[in-house]
């Protein structure tokens, strides 16, 4: 077909956690730039399984850009060269015939490699369950609409609460910071009324549960702000600070 | 105390550290400059050797010399500290990085500014306030006839200087001081030294246009309305009128001399 394009793929291999990891050169041919990045992949794995070779692994799971399973740092940028989208999203027509495209895992020592480009981010998880939550009474369902909340704070609050801990932040940063997601997740729940009853102790424990991953701090650099494909913003993280520094200083932890 | 410890051992707090010691750094700047600026008097260095002796006598600024010589130790240890740790961070790096198309340059190299800065402020010390704490500068006296303000200076030797003295006599004011005014002339004449002085002073630039917002940004003060406040001040009054009035200095005792 007219306007399809070779391109000379230079992927991470890696068996897992434990052996190094190297590049490895391979061609994808007749690829129609209405292709997603990862159809594209799916393309060159029909090929290796063709010929009996290993497949190159890969997170996706919606590929409509929600889920946030897609990861891969295309190029030097996660998500590829396209800001506000994920790797699911990115199309082939953001290339051009004959690019060499260099593939790679998010490099973290919180996201230890599973397998050539797919890590473990269950140190996402963790930090969630350190303290991204609300307590809930029991009882007889509660008026949605109950308690007032000012539309921007609640717009506010729905924005970090967009993030889809795809670790885009973490892989943008120089230092492998993963203050960008810890951040807006802590945001979401400081900002309304509901979150109001765990809201210094979630800020401690989710920020040392992060401490604990072994992610790096934050340098105020903004290349997380400028790579997340939901666009959250860099004043959650100036949020957390606050909300940290203040339960740390001036809230008890324990009553007396 | 458990838990203030904890604070500072965790990442945030280490980063408060780094802000508050980055700003009071900021604060000593300003007043640096603006004592300094006395060098431009023309009155053969009076006015700077008296000021000189009063930033080193008096007793609360001699307190905050102390903080301001422990903030400059802390900044760096602790930068050292977060910059191990945040290579630790990502032990495998990219093959292929752009930060370029995400983040400013020197956002990216503030360790490299900040060493810079480290050995600056080493040598900057050792020329003049290791000189002027250890009888390396030679001595003046001044002699001002209060009715015409005529001034007359003459240099003393070490045997014929005690102290620092400055008191009226007959309608005239004689100042009997080190002259650090000299040691500032004789210092600037070497032109690697005023060349490394002005290459710390852009080093200097770049590490204030990323850390002073960013000193702000920790500390969680990002409100809407005044970040654009504290965004112009980092730019134009840190990052460019305060390098560049430092930098003029060597330059103007270079190019006079």
């Amino acid at each position: 077909m007219s306007g399809n394009m070779n391109l000379t793929l230079k992927v991470w291999r890696q068996k897992n956690d434990k052996t190094r990891g190297k590049f490895v050169t391979y061609q994808a041919t007749n690829i129609s730039p209405d292709m997603s990045f990862l159809e594209m992949l799916d393309v060159v794995n029909e090929e290796l399984v063709r010929k009996g070779e290993d497949p190159i692994h890969f997170d996706h799971d919606c590929r409509e850009g929600i889920c946030g399973m897609c990861s891969l740092h295309i190029n030097g940028r996660p998500h590829g060269p396209k800001q506000g989208t994920t790797t699911c999203q990115l199309h082939m027509r953001s290339f051009h015939d004959g690019q060499t495209i260099v593939i790679e895992p998010w490099r973290s020592a919180a996201f230890p490699v599973i397998k050539d480009l797919a890590v473990d981010r269950s140190a996402f998880d963790r930090i969630q369950q350190a303290g991204g939550y609300i307590n809930v009474n029991t009882g007889g369902v509660p008026d949605a609409n109950a308690i007032p909340i000012p539309k921007k704070v609640a717009d506010e609050a729905f924005e970090s609460a967009t993030c889809i801990a795809c670790g885009a932040c973490v892989a943008a940063c120089k230092n492998a910071s993963a203050m960008l997601f810890v951040s807006a997740k802590i945001s979401q729940y400081a900002l309304l009324p509901q979150g109001q009853t765990e809201r210094y102790s979630r800020a401690q424990a989710m920020v040392a549960q992060m401490d604990a991953e072994g992610f790096g701090s934050c340098t105020n650099t903004g290349a997380c702000e400028a790579e997340c494909p939901v666009g959250i913003k860099l004043t959650n993280i100036a949020r957390m600070n606050r909300e940290y520094f203040t339960a740390k200083i001036f809230k008890q932890e324990e009553p007396h | 105390m458990s838990k203030s410890q904890h604070l500072l051992s965790s990442s945030l707090g280490k980063k408060l550290i780094m802000s508050l010691t980055g700003l009071f750094l900021c604060t000593f700047l300003v007043v640096h400059l603006i004592g300094n600026l006395q060098l431009f008097y023309n009155d053969q260095g009076k006015a700077f050797n008296d000021y000189a002796h009063f930033m080193t006598h008096f007793t609360p600024i001699r307190i905050v010399s102390y903080l301001l010589y422990t903030s400059i130790v802390v900044h760096a240890v602790y930068a050292l500290v977060l910059a191990i740790q945040n290579r630790k961070a990502r032990p495998v790096g990219y093959a292929v990085f752009r930060g370029s198309a995400n983040s400013a340059w020197s956002s990216r190299n503030m360790g490299i500014l900040g060493t810079v800065l480290l050995v600056f402020i080493v040598t900057h010390m050792s020329n003049f306030w290791w000189k002027y704490h250890n009888d390396g500068v030679p001595y003046v006296e001044y002699r001002t006839d209060l009715a015409t303000q005529q001034t007359t200076v003459t240099e003393l030797l070490a045997a014929e200087y005690s102290d620092y003295v400055k008191y009226v006599d007959n309608d005239i004011e004689i100042l009997k001081t080190k002259d650090l005014y000299k040691q500032v002339q004789f210092t600037f004449k070497s032109w690697y030294l005023v060349l490394f002085y002005v290459i710390a002073m852009a080093a200097l630039s770049f590490h204030l246009i990323h850390g002073f917002k960013s000193a702000f940004q920790t500390l969680g003060f990002d409100h809407r309305k005044y970040a654009p406040i504290i965004r112009f001040l980092g730019i134009w009054v840190f990052g460019v009128a305060i390098p560049i009035g430092f930098a003029i200095m060597p330059l103007y005792f270079y190019f006079s001399n």
